[in-house]
């Protein structure tokens, strides 16, 4: 088993990338569900534009701090 | 169309540069280029900081060590490029690339062992972090003495800009979420904002204030988030040690095993866990991605000259627009920092509201009684 280990060893590249690549399709399927609500809330109350601008900008920056720790973990990876 | 022509002529600029250089390629071929070693040049600390667009001379900051006979302190320049100094009786010298401290200052022992010493220097980020406590410290004292000068004036031009930042986010992040006991907190969570906004937008300017990747370095990042968790669990209410020590939850999740405890107190290390990458991912991505791109421009260049042209435009209208993204994520991730900050502070200073609620709901069900009764 320590044998089939050592060979895949190289495909530590491979994983790396293969997680940042989901790490950023969670991270645009999490912003673009936050900015489609926040767009429909505008459109439904114009006037409530400036908090539901910078509520959505806050969220989005929690969304992406997890797609971030995601990419972390990648660049450990490729590292350690 | 004179700003037409001037975007034409700035391409033009950009593709023929690298053609006017094609002939020098072929004898510096030899020298290959190590993306990984400059991107973690660029990304990491030193002892000298570089003189502003010349790589090759560094204005020299004082090393400071303890070692193995007390201190010593001496200039950079004494060590950069591989030189060795001997202060009294012992010879210091950057570790080198084959050494498990490489780009640390050791002293070599008579046998050439490489020893570390105790290093306290003023390296690059360390005379950073000491220029932006002076940007921050001279604005915010300079808005204080205009307003204690002319206490119902309102400040114009500059300081009218810094009075609504500050009013921007005292009201928007810091008194919306912890009402009354805003001011208490109000200049540790302001001082956090701007000391994190000034490091964010210095680490953008190419030169020699700017330049220094400060919050892309996870030690200064940590040390804010250990800030907050000081602040946070040194200002908190009893009733929030009560819930995490003795949460209001059936016995056997705490009694014998203190499981829901031990998960409370994973939470509170999490939360400023959280802090620090959040801050630290997004700034050192932000710079990374705009160094690759520039080096895209020499990596194609050493393959091919007219790779090489075409790439710097689109690299160059890339990195512009990286570079502008990271303006806008500087402040974001400052101003997300510091409302989650207060947010958790807020949390952790709440009043024993919801077990008044449970009282009333209970008095209104018994009213409710008596008067069908």
């Amino acid at each position: 088993m320590f044998g089939l280990l050592a060979e895949i060893a190289p495909l530590v590249g491979l994983g790396a990338s293969f997680g940042a690549g989901i790490a950023a399709i969670g991270a645009g399927l999490g912003i673009g569900k936050i900015g489609s609500a926040a767009m429909e809330a505008i459109a439904r109350q114009p006037e409530a534009a400036g908090d539901i601008r910078s509520n959505m900008i806050v969220i989005a920056a929690l969304v992406e701090g997890v797609a971030l720790f995601a990419v972390i973990v990648c660049a450990l990876a490729l590292f350690l | 169309m004179t700003r037409l022509k001037l975007i034409i002529i700035t391409l033009l600029i950009a593709i023929a540069a690298p053609f006017a250089h094609a002939g020098e390629a072929a004898d510096t071929a030899s020298s290959k280029i190590n993306p990984k070693e400059i991107i973690f040049e660029h990304l990491g600390d030193r002892y000298g900081w570089e003189m502003p667009f010349d790589h090759h001379h560094s204005i020299p900051l004082p090393i400071i060590v303890v070692a193995s006979d007390g201190l010593h302190c001496f200039s950079s320049a004494c060590v950069e490029h591989g030189k060795s100094y001997k202060d009294g009786d012992i010879t210091f010298c950057i570790a080198g690339e084959d050494s498990k401290y490489h780009g640390k200052v050791v002293e070599i022992a008579a046998d050439g062992e490489e020893i570390k010493p105790l290093d306290f220097s003023i390296t690059k980020n360390a005379c950073a972090l000491f220029i932006t406590v002076l940007i921050v410290a001279g604005i915010m004292l300079w808005l204080a003495a205009f307003l204690r000068k002319h206490p119902y004036k309102a400040p114009r031009k500059g300081l009218g800009g810094v009075e609504a930042c500050v009013t921007f986010i005292y009201d928007g992040a810091v008194k919306s979420t912890l009402g009354p006991k805003a001011a208490r907190f109000a200049p540790y969570l302001l001082t956090v904002f701007f000391f994190i906004l000034v490091m964010n937008l210095t680490g953008l300017v190419v030169i020699f204030p700017g330049g220094a990747n400060l919050t892309g370095n996870i030690a200064v990042t940590l040390v804010l988030a250990i800030c907050t968790f000081l602040v946070t669990n040194l200002f908190a209410n009893k009733h929030y040690w009560k819930e995490i020590l003795w949460p209001d939850v059936p016995l056997w999740l705490k009694f014998p095993l203190p499981i829901m405890p031990v998960i409370e107190i994973f939470g509170m290390f999490t939360k400023p866990a959280a802090l620090t990458v959040r801050l630290f991912a997004n700034m050192m991505g932000g710079h990374m991605i705009v160094i690759t791109l520039t080096l895209l421009i020499f990596i194609f260049s050493a393959i091919n000259p007219v790779a090489g042209g075409a790439s710097t435009v689109v690299s160059l209208i890339f990195s512009i627009f990286m570079l502008l993204i990271d303006v806008l994520v500087s402040f974001i991730q400052a101003y997300v920092f510091t409302l989650l900050s207060a947010i958790f502070i807020g949390l952790a200073n709440e009043e024993h509201g919801h077990e008044k609620e449970a009282h009333t709901a209970k008095e209104i069900g018994k009213d409710v009684v008596d008067a069908i009764i």
